[in-house]
């Protein structure tokens, strides 16, 4: 846990970078520092591993003023990431991913166990640990900076715009391997960016700041919908709707239990149990054990069994998926109806375009705007 | 490879110049310099080289190094500015200066030449410093290594090849200012050389100037290997695959 307790930064010269922000970053939380160049959210990052030293206030680490540890103690337990250029270009990968674990006196052997075990948990082939910084692509060396900062696997980690200088497909990329790496490791994490689709996509919280201040302290989903003030409005921009989509589960949305078809049974026998009032047209259908199959359009069929007439078995999102995932599919399908199914592929709700329009809906409905 | 025969080839055209000139034994009214005489021309001269550039290094690169440090950054103009003028003054004049200042003899030769040589080694020690990434500084401090451990084992690894470089500039350099040693009683091949443009006789000037290109070509490529061998093999690589 990381705790700021008014926490100020003036330079020598007099500018004011870091002015009276307080946040706690709970245990295993990823929070976001957000905002514009020259905001003071790398001032104020750097100040929790002491690169920067603090004017004013107080930051804990675990109950613990940070002030209180060695220099170098203190930092040998925070993992630091930085951009790709940070890496050793005279050391090999292996190497640069030891540096931590030998500064902290582990063995050889155990120092290139971990290096290999993080190769791996980055997803680079093993024969890298051999290998020097210029002979791998961006994104490959932005994964080892990755495995570097979780070398003597630290509880905390900082992040400095880790992912800012790669090419846009391959940052989308990292960013799910980390938030996939992320769900096994659960570190508390400071990360700093002035990307907000980055901070949506990978805070728990997000501390949006600007000039100096603290304005917003929230989980993304409030920072959207929520927005403080109108400096929070104009940084989220017109589009919050669309960027909220990557933020609401299906799960929330979807409808549960709703009307399903069987393989087996005929068509006339399911007209005749369909509620009359509702323009129902497709309808998934099922097996005996509830496995999704497809779906059948009953205004375009009258005779023979429901499995005679399936299609469509494609058109389907996992329950774990978010909306924007969810639309995607069905714009692409031209679909007006997605089977949500669980890991076993069995049907667990249906999402149409309704649900969705309706969810964003109350989500702007929630913040009461300026 | 390439390069290697190049040098070979030059070498060979300098060496074969002395072997003919030497061998002509009279040119005019005057006799060729022996070839015991050139050899211990030789080895005088390399001896002032190889002094001057050692004082030059022991002095120029800590010096060069430190005017990086924190505390010492103001110190950084004078330093590489003075060095600088080391080098605007034409070297006949630095050498010139110091016989009235030191007297005759081996003594004023060294300092001149070490003042002469001094600008490219603390320059190169100075950048080679500078010039490394912050972004790598700031991500080994970032990650708990002292102050001594950042210098050993960031620092001076990737600084090396750029300071090798500059010992190397230097010594090539040094080799052609020693020529004019002679002149403040130092010794060297420029006492053949000077020899031949007082007597304005061309082959005698080659006698004196072809074992001096050759040194200068030799030294130049042993220091280079020398750097080769000292840089990092990471930083070798241009490209990657």
């Amino acid at each position: 846990m990381i705790e700021l307790e008014h926490v100020s930064k003036v330079f020598a010269d007099g500018t004011k970078a870091v002015d009276d922000v307080s946040f706690i970053v709970q245990e295993g939380e990823l929070c976001v520092l957000l905002g514009p160049s020259g905001c003071g959210k790398t001032t104020t990052m750097k100040m929790i591993n002491r690169l920067v030293s603090l004017t004013e206030g107080r930051i804990l680490l675990n109950g613990t003023n940070v002030l209180d540890f060695e220099e170098t103690e203190l930092r040998k337990q925070i993992g630091y990431a930085i951009q790709e250029i940070g890496l050793f270009p005279h050391m090999t990968v292996g190497e640069n991913i030891e540096v931590v674990p030998e500064l902290r006196g582990w063995p050889k052997a155990k120092r290139r166990e971990r290096a290999a075990e993080l190769l791996q948990m980055v997803k680079l082939p093993a024969e890298f640990i051999d290998r020097y910084p210029k002979e791998l692509s961006g994104g490959q060396r932005q994964r080892v900076g990755v495995a570097r900062a979780l070398g003597a696997d630290p509880e905390v980690l900082l992040m400095d715009e880790p992912f800012g200088a790669i090419d846009p497909i391959t940052r989308v990329d990292l960013q799910n391997e980390f938030l996939r790496i992320q769900q096994d490791i659960r570190k508390t994490i400071v990360f700093v960016t002035h990307d907000i689709y980055e901070a949506i996509k990978m805070g728990d919280k997000i501390a949006l700041m600007n000039g100096g201040r603290l304005i917003q302290f929230d989980s993304p989903f409030n920072i959207l919908f929520q927005p403080q003030d109108s400096f929070v409005q104009d940084f989220v921009g017109r589009d919050r709707a669309l960027k909220g989509l990557q933020l609401i589960r299906v799960k929330e949305v979807m409808r549960c239990s709703p009307l399903t078809a069987r393989w087996d049974e005929s068509v006339e026998a399911l007209k005749g149990r369909l509620p009359n009032d509702e323009g129902i047209e497709e309808i998934p259908v099922v097996d005996d054990s509830g496995g999704f199959l497809g779906y059948i359009d009953i205004s375009l069929v009258q005779t023979g069994t429901v499995g005679e007439h399936l299609g469509h078995h494609q058109v389907k999102a996992s329950i774990d998926s978010v909306l924007d995932e969810a639309l995607s599919i069905m714009l692409s399908c031209e679909r007006k109806t997605l089977a949500i199914l669980d890991h076993d592929n069995r049907l667990k709700g249906l999402l149409s375009f309704g649900d969705i329009q309706r969810a964003l809906g109350e989500a702007d409905r929630s913040g009461a705007r300026p | 490879m390439k390069r290697q025969v190049v040098l070979i080839t030059f070498l060979a055209i300098l060496l074969g110049i002395t072997v003919w000139v030497t061998g002509q034994g009279k040119i005019g009214i005057y006799s060729t310099f022996t070839w015991e005489q050139i050899l211990y021309c030789s080895w005088s001269h390399l001896k002032m080289v190889v002094v001057a550039v050692a004082i030059g290094t022991i002095i120029g690169v800590p010096l060069g190094v430190l005017v990086t440090r924190p505390g010492f950054t103001r110190l950084a103009i004078p330093v590489i500015g003075g060095a600088n003028i080391g080098q605007t003054i034409p070297s006949l004049a630095v050498i010139a200066i110091m016989a009235p200042l030191l007297g005759f003899g081996f003594n004023s030769a060294i300092v001149a030449l070490f003042i002469y040589g001094l600008l490219p080694i603390v320059r190169n020690s100075f950048t080679s410093i500078r010039n490394i990434d912050p972004a790598i500084i700031e991500a080994a401090k970032g990650m708990g290594m002292s102050r001594g451990q950042i210098a050993r084992r960031i620092e001076l690894p990737l600084a090396r090849p750029v300071i090798m470089t500059g010992i190397r500039v230097s010594t090539v350099i040094t080799v052609g200012t020693a020529e004019l040693a002679v002149l403040v009683g130092g010794a060297g091949l420029g006492k053949i050389t000077l020899t031949g443009v007082f007597a304005r006789e061309t082959l005698i000037i080659l006698q004196g100037a072809a074992p001096t290109a050759a040194m200068a070509i030799i030294l130049g490529f042993i220091l280079e290997t020398f750097e080769d061998w000292m840089t990092p093999r990471g930083l070798k690589i241009d490209k990657q695959k």
